[in-house]
């Protein structure tokens, strides 16, 4: 085709690794110390687009989860004691200090969990920067968010984090946390755990005092630990459905407050009156941003009948310009798979895709050899039965569906367990307004997707989770009101 | 001590990012609060004044256009670069006061850390201050606060720097842009605070700074057409004065805070920020 000649070939772009500086081995961070772990346990953690061991990090065991929840919960006294003025200070540093090392911890980033450059460096770190900004802004201004007259800290934190946005969920779990003048013990992800280990360093250069911030590293194990630790006060989560069920389990019958923010299968909804090539962006944006690796991704499309030759046409054409391979070359728009363990869902899922029906396409798409990679895929012909319309795929694999009216697009897709988000595409703001009023979704997008912004709200409805994290809303997930 | 003879620094206005003399060429003596000389500062005239509105209104679509977290930022830049000269601050504050250098350092202080607290307003006011109204209809209805314009202060007499800032930040943190009449008898940390604020990503105009007699440049400030609103909190003079200013306020309709007696010191709350903003709201039907 004659629109194929017009892309244009990229030379290598890649973004240089040197200002980053990895250790070989880092320990756990426990009352401002960093520690091995009690039995010396350790885990490599590998860069997903190329199986390089990035470093060695500690497998907290019982012993370490007791040694850190003991250090937060000696360090809260005297943090939740300070005025709000103080505190806030400490999360400006924080945010600051973050700005200034953006470039660093961008590159880490992408080594270590696999995505783009452009995307650590001009979606990840900004909104880092910004969540502590935000949140330290509202310290000492507790009595205004309008949750009673004298909201008071919980206590001690336990807070597991996923592997997709690293440190943007270290950034969503900490600092409203410590700006309603909590402690923390944060565990990252088992795959993902360096960016919150350089973290640890940023808490040591704002002066931080010990024991406000405990870090973990670990698998699932450690965060079962943490979680169930009598002196915990708040739990946060964000991660699987499954997992959330087990947490929420664990906690039932104490006194812990609980957070979950888990998964979902957003439909992205398609009008014929939407700007289509708006549309597209969006619908793309949607799905492939960080590899599908997106708990609210559009990961089903819902287009109307009449338009969905057109927008299927020019969403092939879009999918066939992205540029999938080295995370840290500036011109890539996907990169790897987080894991081999992650791949093999996707591939199983994609597998369960054809096997009930459905018609797969991807963009012919040269992968590279070593490391975990797959192509952005779409599903034709798919129905609500089957398991790639039902179940959370967390890759960059889009599911098509259709509908008439918007009374059909609003039960199609809210027909799924989760309700995290959705977005509506109509040039018709009544419309557009109508839907986000039907739609059991946290959060809507109205012909835009995948926004963030620590000042808006962001959280689930069903089986997404519960609790809202962002914005003045996001305090009372850490307040006793 | 050394022997060395000191370099005097020429206090000048801040308007629209520049460093003026007034026009008028006047100037009028400063002293220390036991009567040593400080420094000559500017005696603006009605003109400056009137100039200093134009840039306030010439930069009032760019700041108020900049995102909340943009101007959150800058103001929080202010801070940082404050903290950077504290002495100078503490040394201008207890002469201007006649305070220690302890209690100077208070004040400074002080002031700093209340651009921080206002520093975290900026996106927040919309979220304390605004919201969506549940109307009994098909209707999306949400209300937003807006900055006003342009603001006049009159900053107050006595607290030279603390209540300088407490009056500057909070208008400007929302939007809004402002030309303020520094502390009459004490001046000069109101004009080195230009200095601090033209090297703080601050845009040129959003603060214009005055120096002279109160009295003279606040009437062609309250009558002015194109200011928005005006703080009287440092009103020289009796009520009457600042009653014949709210009355020429009231010509073109200012939103006028009135003088009253304020503890600069004491945790400012949002009541300076809601005075000079407007509420908008915004009805959009629903339906497919």
């Amino acid at each position: 085709m004659a629109t194929d000649k017009q892309i244009f070939e990229y030379a290598p772009a890649p973004e240089s690794r040197a200002v980053v500086d990895i250790a070989p081995s880092y320990g756990l961070f426990i009352d401002g110390e960093f520690a091995e772990a009690a039995d010396g346990k350790v885990f490599k953690t590998v860069s997903p687009a190329n199986e390089e061991v990035l470093s060695e990090v500690a497998q907290a065991g019982a012993a370490d989860v007791e040694r850190a929840v003991k250090a937060a919960r000696k360090a809260f006294e005297k943090w939740s004691a300070l005025p709000g003025a103080e505190r806030a200070k400490y999360l400006f540093r924080i945010a600051r200090i973050i700005q200034e090392r953006s470039r660093e911890l961008a590159v880490l980033e992408s080594l270590d969990n696999g995505k783009p450059i452009k995307e650590s460096r001009d979606a990840d770190l900004p909104l880092v920067a910004a969540h502590f900004f935000y949140y330290a802004g509202w310290a000492d201004k507790l009595g205004h968010a309008g949750l009673g007259p004298d909201p008071r800290p919980l206590g001690v934190a336990g807070q597991v984090i996923p592997w997709n946005f690293p440190l943007l969920m270290l950034a969503w779990k900490i600092a409203p946390a410590l700006a309603c003048g909590n402690t923390v013990v944060l565990k990252p992800a088992e795959t993902t755990p360096l960016s919150a280990l350089f973290f640890a360093d940023i808490c040591r250069q704002a002066g931080l005092p010990k024991g406000v911030v405990n870090i973990l590293t670990g698998d699932g194990s450690t965060g079962a630990e943490l979680v169930a630790h009598p002196d915990v006060n708040k739990v946060a989560f964000t991660g699987s459905t499954e997992v959330g069920k087990a947490i929420a389990r664990t906690v039932a019958g104490t006194d812990k407050k609980l957070t979950l923010e888990l998964g979902g299968k957003a439909a992205n909804i398609v009008f014929d009156d939407a700007p289509i090539d708006q549309a597209v962006e969006g619908i793309v944006n949607g799905i492939f941003f960080n590899q599908g690796h997106v708990c609210c991704a559009g990961s089903r499309l819902l287009v109307q009948e009449s338009v969905q030759d057109e927008v299927l046409d020019a969403l092939k054409r879009r999918m066939a310009t992205l540029r999938v391979g080295d995370p840290l070359d500036k011109n890539t728009d996907i990169g790897a798979i987080n894991s081999a363990e992650q791949l093999a869902r996707i591939k199983e899922l994609a597998a369960a895709g054809e096997a009930e029906g459905a018609e797969r396409w991807a963009p012919a798409c040269e992968l590279p050899g070593e490391g975990y990679w797959f192509a952005p895929t779409l599903f034709t012909g798919v129905t609500q039965a089957h398991r790639i319309a039902r179940e959370e795929i967390f890759g960059p694999v889009l599911s098509v569906l259709t509908f008439r009216t918007p009374e059909e697009a609003v039960a199609k897709a809210n027909n799924t367990p989760y309700g995290l988000s959705a977005g509506i595409w109509t040039e018709k703001g009544s419309r557009s307004l109508w839907m986000a009023g039907k739609l059991r979704a946290g959060v809507v997008w109205s012909n835009t997707f995948n926004k963030f912004d620590p000042a808006s709200p962001f959280g689930g409805y069903k089986e997404s989770g519960f609790g809202r994290e962002g914005g003045r809303h996001g305090l009372e997930a850490y307040l006793n009101v | 001590m050394s022997d060395r003879l000191r370099v005097f620094k020429t206090y000048k206005l801040y308007v629209g990012g520049k460093f003026p003399r007034s026009e008028s060429g006047r100037v009028y003596e400063v002293t220390d609060a036991k009567g040593k000389w400080l420094a000559n500062a500017p005696l603006s005239s009605r003109k400056d004044a009137r100039d200093a509105v134009v840039a306030a209104r010439k930069a009032f679509g760019g700041w108020s256009g900049a995102t909340a977290y943009n101007r959150g930022q800058i103001l929080y830049r202010i801070a940082e670069m404050l903290e950077g000269r504290r002495e100078q601050f503490v040394s201008e504050v207890a002469d201007a006061e006649g305070l220690s250098k302890s209690k100077a350092a208070a004040q400074v202080d002080a002031a700093i850390d209340r651009w921080v607290w206002y520093a975290g307003w900026s996106d927040k006011i919309a979220q304390v201050a605004g919201g969506a109204n549940p109307v009994a209809g098909p209707y999306f209805n949400l209300s937003t606060p807006e900055p006003t314009g342009v603001v006049a202060v009159l900053a107050p007499q006595e607290s030279s720097f603390l209540g300088l800032v407490s009056v500057i930040a909070p208008a400007i943190v929302t939007g809004n842009t402002v030309v303020v009449v520094a502390s009459e008898r004490a001046p000069l940390p109101a004009l080195s605070l230009g200095e601090v604020l033209a090297t703080s990503d601050l845009p040129g105009g959003v603060v214009n700074v005055l120096s002279g007699r109160t009295a003279e440049i606040a009437g062609p400030l309250a009558a002015h057409q194109d200011v928005n609103a005006i703080d009287l909190a440092g009103v020289s003079g009796d009520a009457e004065e600042a009653t014949a200013l709210e009355t020429a306020a009231a010509d073109n309709l200012k939103r006028t805070l009135r003088p009253q007696a304020v503890d600069w010191s004491a945790d400012p709350g949002t009541g300076r920020m809601l005075a000079f903003l407007e509420t908008k709201t915004v009805w959009h039907p629903m339906g497919v």
